[in-house]
């Protein structure tokens, strides 16, 4: 293990014990619950604020901020777990499912308890079998143990969680398509405002939160904000689950501070890459997110403000490593492909701009495309950014952006050997 | 004319069930589905009417949701439903190369079902499990860090010929 993970959520995550409840309970579980629970629910939500905890999820909302714009009344609310995780290249909400179901009941408990609500359900990806049973499991041995239901180890407070599973559907992570999915509709997004936390399911104020955040609520409540805030940076607090693939030597779910370098979590934590091998190119923070050259890898901090500033997004915090054997017109086309199979079509933009830029991007790599469409994919990809009801078209339009204008010299070697074969002129 | 549909006993209680289990009744359509695909494999058109009937929904409604979502089966597949994922990391190791070679060895295109029924071979969007590429789920079951040979011996095990 490299001196550079800190093993906060997965302290236990190597224990097989630590998924059922008594081995879960060996090793702390649920002591948070019973201190939360003697709290007034505001403080624990001021508690959170004050740890800087984001969502894990993509956008990096501040979640205390978030569970404050709950209307100050008595109404029915719900909370909403997102465990979707569809973004391509995460996979450390599975793991986390896997490992520690139980880490996520308590987490849940204790935010639901703080916002008042009765009701949750964790919406859990179709495909994520395994990981559903072995959540089912956790959530009857929690309703046996008196942890779920009817006044809560007798503090009066009572809670019902339930698991759901979706179908096969990207765009259900985003929390207002999760929404409609769960009211049993197709799972399309819903404009905001109004925002989930104000009118959400079943026109109810629900707080919809990632695994990976509803988990850490259990360690900021345990030790404290402050304690929390001694890992990371000043505005990115904490520490983050990172999944990593593509081209390293070890692969995986790793923990870590927020604000380690990017080149530290390659070449350090993950082994760095395959013998022989050179950096190419990094997507850090899910396929959505603007891709990074070698050059910028190097220099950048995985928190949210380093990210930014370098033109990507931490988003889910799954780090894609790409190594010299790779070509970037190929990759993209994987990633376009995706996003439009993935477009609900409720937007125009959304719709015909990802149909049309995938087409594109794949007539260049099949040797027919010419210098102007390498521009039109750029044009276009822009004129599909802010313009939609959620954030999916952006999210096809910033690797089209970036990949484009970044690796412009390898779409432009696709067009000249197109045009060689062709022996016509590419700006016919 | 279709033929009728019908769940088994306990599939239909079950259904019920799932009814009232949520705030509401819609929330019902998406396990009734699973459990339609669980007993026949796919989801025919004529189950959609049987569901209707049995949830008093609209059947228009059940098909809007049907239609939606990628995991139900718009068509009859092979006893084993291969999904190999080509998404980016997986393709960054060999996933689409894997895809095409499992095709020619069971000696179908992607989507169809092998003469035998047993298999159907499709390719699929990034299942989670990135860290593992490339890797395919077979029916409910994730194979991670595949090449060609360990993919065929895993399918054998599971009774393709
Ligand atoms: C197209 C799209 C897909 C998304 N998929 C997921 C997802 O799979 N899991 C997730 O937690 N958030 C996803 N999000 C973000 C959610 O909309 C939402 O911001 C998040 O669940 C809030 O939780 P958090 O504040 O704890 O991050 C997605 C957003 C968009 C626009
Ligand atoms: S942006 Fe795309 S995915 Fe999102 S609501 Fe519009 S069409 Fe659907
Ligand atoms: S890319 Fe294949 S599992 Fe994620």
């Amino acid at each position: 293990m490299s001196s550079l993970e800190v093993k906060l959520l997965s302290e236990h995550y190597d224990k097989p014990e630590f998924q059922g409840l008594e081995g879960y309970k060996k090793h702390g579980g649920y002591e948070v619950l019973v201190k939360a629970l003697k709290m007034e629910p505001q403080k624990i939500i001021d508690e959170v604020k004050a740890s800087g905890l984001r969502g894990r999820g993509g956008a990096g909302f501040p979640t205390g901020v978030k569970w404050g714009f709950l209307p100050n009344n008595d109404e029915p609310r719900y909370l909403l777990c997102n465990a979707d995780e569809g973004e391509p290249g995460t996979f450390k909400d599975r793991v986390m499912m896997e490992r520690a179901p139980h880490q996520l009941i308590e987490g849940m408990i204790i935010s639901a308890f703080a916002v008042k609500s009765h009701k949750s359900y964790i919406y859990i990806r179709g495909e994520y079998d395994e990981p559903a049973r072995i959540l089912r499991k956790a959530l009857d041995e929690a309703y046996e143990a008196g942890l779920l239901g009817k006044n809560i180890l007798g503090s009066g407070f009572d809670h019902d969680m339930d698991l759901y599973r979706g179908a096969g559907a990207y765009i259900c992570g985003e929390e207002t398509g999760m929404i409609s999915s769960l009211e049993g509709l197709k799972g399309q997004p819903k404009l905001k405002p109004p925002f989930p936390a104000i009118q959400g399911y079943l026109k109810k104020p629900t707080i919809v939160n990632n695994v990976e955040t509803l988990a850490a609520v259990k360690y900021i409540i345990r030790d404290g904000a402050d304690a929390y805030r001694k890992y990371g940076t000043e505005k990115s607090a904490g520490t983050k689950l990172f999944s990593i693939s593509g081209n390293v030597v070890k692969p995986g779910t790793y923990e870590v501070p927020l604000g380690i370098s990017l080149k530290d979590l390659i070449f350090d934590v993950c082994g760095g890459l395959k013998p022989g091998r050179k950096l190419k190119a990094v997507i850090p923070g899910g396929s959505s997110a603007p891709i990074l050259t070698a050059e910028e890898s190097l220099k950048v901090n995985m928190d949210y403000e380093s990210l930014a500033q370098s033109g990507s997004m931490l988003g889910s915090g799954a780090v894609i490593v790409i190594d010299d054997s790779n070509d970037m017109v190929d990759l993209l086309d994987v990633t376009l492909h995706f996003y439009h199979h993935e477009s609900c079509g409720q937007c125009t933009p959304c719709r015909e701009g990802t149909g049309w830029i995938s087409k594109i991007t794949h007539s260049i790599k099949n040797g027919e495309g010419t210098t102007k469409d390498i521009d039109l994919i750029k044009n276009v990809a822009e004129h599909m950014m802010g313009k939609t009801i959620c954030a999916l078209s952006d999210a096809a339009a910033m690797p089209a952006i970036s990949f484009v204008t970044k690796f412009r010299d390898e779409f432009e070697a696709y067009v000249n050997k197109g045009v060689e074969r062709r022996g016509e002129d590419a700006h016919a | 004319m279709s033929k009728a549909f019908e769940l088994s006993k306990e599939g239909a209680e079950l259904v019920k069930k799932e009814l009232t289990r949520y705030e509401t009744k819609h929330s019902a359509i998406i396990p009734a589905l699973y459990q339609v695909q669980k007993e026949n494999g796919w989801v025919p058109p004529e189950s959609i009417e049987y569901l209707a009937g049995l949830m008093g929904l609209p059947e228009s409604h059940i098909n809007e949701v049907f239609s939606f979502y990628t995991m139900f089966n718009k068509v009859p597949t092979g006893k084993l439903h291969v999904q190999v994922c080509t998404n980016i990391s997986c393709s960054m190791n060999g996933g689409r190369e894997l895809a095409k070679k499992l095709c020619e060895r069971f000696n179908v295109k992607p989507g169809e079902v092998s003469k035998d029924g047993l298999v159907t071979i499709s390719q699929v969007e990034c299942l989670g499990s990135c860290d593992t590429a490339p890797m395919m789920q077979v029916n409910d079951r994730y194979i991670e860090n595949l090449d060609f040979e360990k993919a065929v011996q895993a399918l054998k095990e599971m009774g393709a010929q």
